[in-house]
Parts: structure tokens; sequence; C-alpha cells
């Protein structure tokens, strides 16, 4: 086996362990190139199918293209997608003028948790990379959320040999991550061999092009004229840049992400 | 792109503050692995805190890390070499992040154990050295850091391989390598020292890529232990990852523990590029069978040939991280590979204090952070493996209410004991391996054991036979003993008469014996009447399908009444009725009470050939 088959082969074990093991599962979905690698395992992990449900947190303020391709993709291949967003929040004016750590708290955190409880989720299947930043290098393949969404990562379960957390109080839910040990490049080389379908954000126009997608007005593109995937591995493998030095919420404190996370942010 | 560039994955262990997250923050740095950022951050956060640059930050991400300089939970980082990709594992060094440090060792292949070289070797350098072999772990590279802090003394040096070296060698573990480096100048890990002329190894890069991938699993035997069913459409199609051997369409597969037959109908794809007839370890999969049983999660898929051991009883080498101590006799849950089943802890055997290897036979609990010998019951029967001969199926965890709590590798259990379900009425006792084994025996007598098992009504001829087959299997240069169920009933048996009670007890006696016959390596013939199908059957299962084999002597009325005159046929429950076997059975047929016992004992021969 390679070493995307490898990848793959991991992925879709940790795939049916959720499906499993919980009854009300499901998958957040962003549009992303993370999200959409995550489907395409998912439906090769049920043979074709996706047996739960997709989950779009909508903050209002995401790149208008993401939402035209969220909605053609969600019809064509008819999606069972639930889109969410933290209306109240959005009527009282919430946007990243208030603070990015309390804008993102409110449009994505405060979201999640929402449609986590409407829904009772039992577990969410999230697309997060161990590569991405540091707080996310240290989660759990399954990673238990409290009632409140909030993260104990102070005090995590060993896991070993992939047996994973499955037993928890009624109430909590449990995280799961099955892209948590593929790396940027791994993604992009997966993309490529696989043929899968994507959105256009991702390649250059203009001399710009979007490493990482997030809402609009804290999402920076980057100078780039990367316009195919081999391009944009090429890129990759020689850039000093981290991914998500576009974001920039990321910025905003030495452990911004640390504390978004630590409350229930994806 | 080169797609088949190998990723290894390597640990980085020992005590703490010995560091090792310094060492694999300079390993990064110095490969050029860094994004901009990174540095940049560590710069700013480092004097934040009013330290110089603190390589250890890179990895510890958690500020509470950060602020109090230690290692929390375990991180993975990659960075390549011209040769592969690395994807390292710090791990916490500290006593009270074990579990968090197994965490990140469970999922190495290679481990690197970092020892201060001022300080020696302290608790956790030994416990996390016994843990690495329990963990599997056979790729251990000694790494003496802060050389600088010793003058870089090769006496020093020397003194710590020899004095870690016995230590390690007690528990099986032969480190490939001891390198001496100093991590916080960057000496011997990707550039060789100038202060060490005297060390002639390799830096520890070099030693990384001269590590040889296990390549071995494909070889062993099949294990497919099943995850899950799916009938999303008309395909029931069973569903799980290979975890050693190959499995094709056509392949005859045994589904344990249940011990069913059936054949592998197809192999299912979704993606036109996945379609295939043949399917190795590591590949997640599903299949359909020829025949449709009602399969679940938690039976292994094996060969016929080569399949897993099945038990509810085995002897297991655990470790514990459970806030609250494992108990004897208190109910756990036991996930190994896909089962999962209720156990408990049937006997506490050795508790073995990792730092100082002493250990205490008298303990009825196990604490945080203990290794222990223990004897493990399971609620009902499970397939698995000894962990020595194939890793993935012979290690498990142990559950304590939610969660994870313990760990541990399968020793096995006694020849003479596998395959069968054991209960016992005695306690305090716990099964025990010896240093002999039965291939051992059957290697040195060049014969393998087994029971041919006569059975059939009194006077069908059942001893005749048995004499005749004892002298020529003799004659031949066997080993063989003929158990005679007659004698039984005047030594071993002496308790025990003929109602229906006692007749099953005999033959269960018989069976246990013959098994143990069987173990010892002789060719061992039994005649018993054993006519209720279910002490045959107990008999068969007990001493294995592969030994066992059943002759049944069908004789007519006429022989009966003319060969058993002392009316052994009746008994006081009622009436002797010969219960037959539902499965077709080896069968010779008696016609005259003067038959030839010759003969028939010639024809049991050719059967064995």
């Amino acid at each position: 086996m390679d070493h995307l088959e490898q990848l793959e082969a991991q992925s879709i074990y940790i795939f049916r362990e959720a499906y499993k093991h919980f009854g009300k599962l499901g998958m957040l979905w962003s549009i992303g190139k993370d999200s959409t690698v995550m489907l395409w395992l998912a439906k090769k992990a049920f043979f074709g199918y996706c047996p739960f449900p997709l989950i779009h947190v909508d903050t209002k303020y995401k790149i208008p293209a993401m939402i035209e391709y969220r909605d053609k993709m969600a019809k064509e291949l008819d999606l069972n997608l639930i889109v969410h967003t933290n209306e109240d929040a959005i009527k009282e004016g919430m946007g990243p003028q208030h603070g990015r750590l309390v804008c993102c708290k409110a449009l994505k955190t405060d979201a999640l948790h929402q449609v986590t409880k409407e829904h009772e989720f039992e577990g969410l299947i999230l697309g997060i990379r161990r590569d991405e930043e540091g707080s996310r290098s240290k989660e759990r393949v399954f990673s238990e959320r409290n009632a409140e969404s909030q993260w104990d990562y102070t005090d995590q379960p060993p896991e070993l040999w992939d047996q994973f957390k499955t037993d928890f109080k009624k109430g909590n839910h449990i995280r799961v991550h099955p892209i948590l040990h593929w790396s940027e490049v791994d993604i992009w080389e997966y993309i490529k061999k696989e043929n899968i379908p994507l959105i256009d954000l991702y390649f250059s126009k203009e001399g710009k092009r979007y490493r990482s997608l997030g809402c609009q007005p804290c999402t920076n593109p980057i100078i780039s004229n990367a316009t195919t995937i081999d391009e944009i591995i090429d890129e990759l493998k020689n850039t000093k840049e981290s991914e998500r030095s576009g974001r920039a919420q990321d910025q905003e404190d030495s452990h911004a992400m640390q504390k978004l996370r630590k409350s229930g942010y994806m | 792109m080169d797609k088949n560039r190998e990723k290894l994955n390597i640990v980085v262990v020992g005590h703490v503050d010995h560091g090792k997250s310094t060492l694999i923050g300079r390993l990064l740095y110095d490969t050029n692995t860094l994004p901009e950022g990174a540095i940049e951050k560590v710069k700013r956060i480092s004097k934040e805190k009013g330290k110089t640059f603190e390589y250890a930050y890179l990895l510890d991400a958690f500020e509470e890390e950060q602020k109090q300089g230690i290692t929390i939970d375990t991180t993975q980082l990659q960075f390549s070499t011209e040769n592969r990709e690395y994807v390292i594992i710090d791990a916490p060094g500290h006593k009270e992040f074990l579990k968090n440090m197994i965490s990140g060792a469970a999922n190495a292949e290679a481990a690197l154990l970092l020892v201060d070289a001022k300080e020696g070797i302290q608790e956790q350098s030994k416990r996390h050295g016994y843990i690495l072999s329990l963990l599997g772990i056979e790729k251990v590279y000694v790494v003496i850091n802060k050389m600088d802090l010793i003058d870089y003394s090769e006496t020093k040096y020397n003194e710590i391989q020899k004095y870690f070296n016995e230590f390690l060698h007690n528990l099986n573990i032969y480190p490939l390598k001891y390198i001496p480096i100093s991590a916080f100048h960057g000496e011997n890990l990707t550039k060789k020292s100038t202060n060490m002329d005297w060390y002639k190894g390799d830096t520890i890069l070099e030693a990384m890529d001269n590590i040889h991938k296990d390549k071995s699993l494909v070889e062993k035997p099949l294990r497919f232990p099943v995850q899950d069913v799916y009938k999303f459409d008309d395909r029931r199609i069973i569903a799980g990852r290979i975890e050693s051997g190959t499995l094709s369409v056509g392949d005859e597969i045994l589904i344990s523990p249940e011990q069913k037959l059936t054949r592998v109908k197809t192999i299912e794809h979704w993606a036109d590029t996945d379609k295939r007839n043949v399917a190795y370890a590591g590949m997640s999969v599903g299949i359909t069978l020829e025949d449709e049983f009602f399969n679940k999660r938690g039976e292994f898929i094996s060969h016929v040939n080569e399949s897993p051991l099945i038990g509810n009883l085995f002897n297991a080498n655990i470790f514990w991280m459970g806030k609250k101590p494992l108990e004897k006799n208190k109910s756990y849950k036991l996930k190994i590979s896909t089962q999962e089943v209720e156990c408990e802890i049937f006997a506490i055997n050795r508790i073995i204090d990792a730092s100082t290897l002493e250990s205490t036979n008298n303990s009825q609990i196990i604490q945080k952070n203990d290794v222990a010998e223990v004897t493990i019951k399971t609620k009902h029967m499970i397939s698995f493996d000894e962990f020595k001969n194939i890793h993935l199926t012979g290690r498990f965890v142990l559950v304590d209410e939610l969660d994870v709590s313990g760990g541990g590798i399968i020793i096995g259990i006694e020849d003479s004991l596998q395959n069968r379900e054991l209960n016992t009425k005695s306690i305090n006792i716990a099964p025990r391996k010896r240093l002999v084994t039965r291939k051992d025996r059957e290697e040195k007598f060049k014969q393998k054991g087994k029971v041919i098992w006569l059975t059939g009504l009194p006077g069908c001829g059942k001893n005749e036979i048995a004499l005749k087959l004892e002298k020529k299997l003799f004659d031949l240069g066997n080993k063989v003993y003929y158990l005679d169920s007659a004698n039984i009933r005047f030594g071993l048996s002496s308790d025990l008469t003929f109602t229906t009670e006692d007749s099953r007890e005999q033959t269960r006696r018989i069976a246990e014996v013959a098994n143990l016959f069987a173990d010892s390596g002789t060719v061992t013939i039994v005649t018993s009447v054993s006519r209720f199908k279910k002490d045959r059957e107990y008999a068969k299962t007990i001493i294995g399908t592969n030994h066992y084999m059943e002759i049944f002597i069908d004789a007519t009325e006429e022989v009966y009444r003319k060969r058993n005159a002392k009316g052994v046929y009746e008994d006081s429950d009622g009436q002797f009725i010969y219960e037959k076997s539902e499965e077709p059975v080896i069968t010779l047929h008696i016609d005259r009470e003067d038959f030839n016992s010759e003969q028939k004992a010639q024809s049991i021969m050719e059967l064995l050939k």
C-alpha cells in the first residue's frame, strides 16, 4: 500500500467506528478542501452512501462563492444537509468588528453548540488535522465534549491501538477526527489522485488564491499563480508560510485557537 | 512526486526534563521543517516568558505547557529527510501523564529513549523502557542527552550505557544503538559533534534513516476482524480492516469464535479504481460471503489453517492507567480488535514496580502506573492471538466504566487448555505456562499427539480393535498409549457407577486425560461407550478437531446379544441408547460376533496415513 492508501484506509476505519457507535451522528461540511475529501472518504467507507447528515455552520459572512457552491453540490449529490446559523447573534449585529475571538465564538462555536443540542448529536465528525495548528495537534481521534461542548484538554483519556472513546455520559458528545493524521500536502495529493471536484477558490485568479477558506472579512488570499493542483502542491512544498497564516483569528492571540477550541470551536 | 515515500512513526520518551521536546524542536529546526511563523511565534513567546529561545515551545503548544515548562499531552509533528517522511511523537515524561505517553507511544514503530547524562537514569527512564516492551516496540535507540553538562565524558557515557543495558536486557529490550548528543547545542542530531571525537557512531538523523520498516504483516496469517455489517442496498457487506495476511475472492474462510466455514464471494468497492480481487493487510474493505450467516462485529475471519485461538481465560501482562485501582473480580470491559466483552481479573499473579523491578505476589489491587501479570476471564468466548505471534490481535485495552484505563498484551495459556471454555470451582489459582511446549515435543519425538476415540455400545468390539491397533502402532515405532475405559474404572473412576450421570462424568474424565496425553505428544487410543452426543462433542472441542478422530463401532443386535451376556445393557436409569452424531463419522460395521479385529485395526491404520 502506498502512503495515501494507508491514510485512506485508516480514515475509513475511523468513519466506520463512528457509524457503529453513535446513533445520532453528523458531519461538519464547510465546502473546503478538507471536508470535501471527508465526504469522499465517507462514500468509500459506506460503499456510495453517506448514512448521516452533513452540517454547515453558516456565519452569514462566508465568501459568496462558497454558498453558491454549497447549494449546487447539495442538489447535485442529493445531500442530507443541515444549514444552521446563530440567528440571535446575527440579529444583534454580531460581526468581526466586535473582535475576532468574540465573533468566532458567537457565530461558529455557539452556533455549532446550538445545532448539536437541537439534533441531540452523540457524535460529530470534523475534518481537522494535526498539522493545522498547535491545539489541533494535541487532539485525540475520538475526543469528548461535555454538555456545553467544552473540551477538557488537560485530562484527555488514553487512546491507543485504534481503541477509541465510545463510552460517555449522556448529554456529552464525541468529536471524531478521521483526517487528523493527514497533512496539507496529503489532502492535495489525494484530491489529485482521486480526481475529486473542488471549489475553484483554491486556484489562482488575477495573481491570488485562497489557501485556507474561512469567513470573507477574516480570510486573506495569498499571492500565487498556481492554477492547477500540481502547481499548488509544488507551491506548498516550497513555502515556509503556515496554512492558516491568512486566518485573522489565529493571529489575534498567542493561544487564540486553544482558547476558542476549549469552549467548543471546531 | 514519489508516491511511495515511506512514513515512519517515532516516539521520543524519557524522564521529565531530560530534553525530549528540546530534541524534537531542534530536529525540526535543523531540518528546515518549520514554517516561518512558527519560529517567530516561539521567539515571541519565549521573550514574553522571559526565556531564551525554547525549542520545546514548538511542541508544547498548550499555554499551560509553556507556562509550566512541561509537556502535558502527546503531540505529533512531521518532517522529512531525503529518505522518508517521519512522524515524530513527543510524549510527556512526567509520571502524572503516563497515560498520555502511552497514547503517543502506542502508535510508534520505533523509539528514542532519552536520558540526561548528568542526572543519569531515573524512574521514568526505566518505566518508559518497560512500557515500550509492553507496547511491542522493539526498535529502541537510547539517546544520552546534555553531554555538554558532563564535559562530553566518554567514561560517564559508557557507565550509563552499561547500567541501562543491564536493566533493559532483563526486560528483553535490546537497544539498537546508544547515541550521545546535546539537543540544545545541536550536536550529533543532524551534524556530527566536534566535541566527541571518541564517538564513531551515527547522528540521530542517520540512525533514523537506517531504520528498516517492519514489512512482514502481509505474510502473517490472515486476520480480518469484522467491524460492521452493512445493508444499504441488496448487498450484505461485511466491513472491516485486514489486520494481517491476504484475502482473495474464492478463499475458504473460518469465522471465529463460532467456527463457521464459508467462502468469500466478492470484494466490494465504490470508486471504480478500487475494484479488486485480492486485499492485503492494512486495507479497509467490504466483502460478501457465499453463506448468509448472521455475522456481527467482533467475529474474526481467517483461513482454516492458522486460525486464531479462541478462549475465555488467558494470561496477560498489563499496565494500568486508571484513576481507580484495578481490582480482582470486579467487572471491566475488554476491547480487543473489534471485540468488546465483559471481563474480570481472575487472578493477579505478579505486580511489578517498573522502576525497581520488585514484584509482589500478594496483592489484590493494581495501582495507577503499575504493571502486572494477570489472568483474565471473559464472560464469553473470544478470538485472539498470542501477542508474540501477531501484535495486532494480541493486545487489548481495559475500560473501567467510561474510560480506557488499562492496556495489555496476551501471553496466552497452556497448550492443553487452549481453544475451550474454562471454568473451575477452585479459587485463588491461575493456569500456568511451562518451558516445554507441545510444539517442542512434537518436533523432538517426530510425531504429533492425537486421540483416536473408539465409541459404541458395550459388546461392539471396541476393546479388541484397540488392542490390535495399539500393537500395530507400537511396532511401527510410535509412542502410543491405549486408555481403556474399563481399566480406568478401577483407578481414576473407581468412584463411578453406570448411571447416566456417572457415565457422562466418566466420558468427561477420559476426554480430559486423553487431551493431556495428546498434549504430551502421544498417539492416544480411547475406548469409551460415550453414548451421549454432547459428551463426544465436548471431547472433540477440548482435544481439537485436528487432533481428534472419532470412530463409531456399529454392531448388529445379534452381535450385542451374543457378546454382551453380562447384561451391561440396562442401567439403573433406563435404556442404554446410543445417540448417533449428526455429521458423518467414520464407522466400522460389525455383523458377526467372531469378526476379524486384526482387519478392523488395519483399516484404521489406513485412515491414519
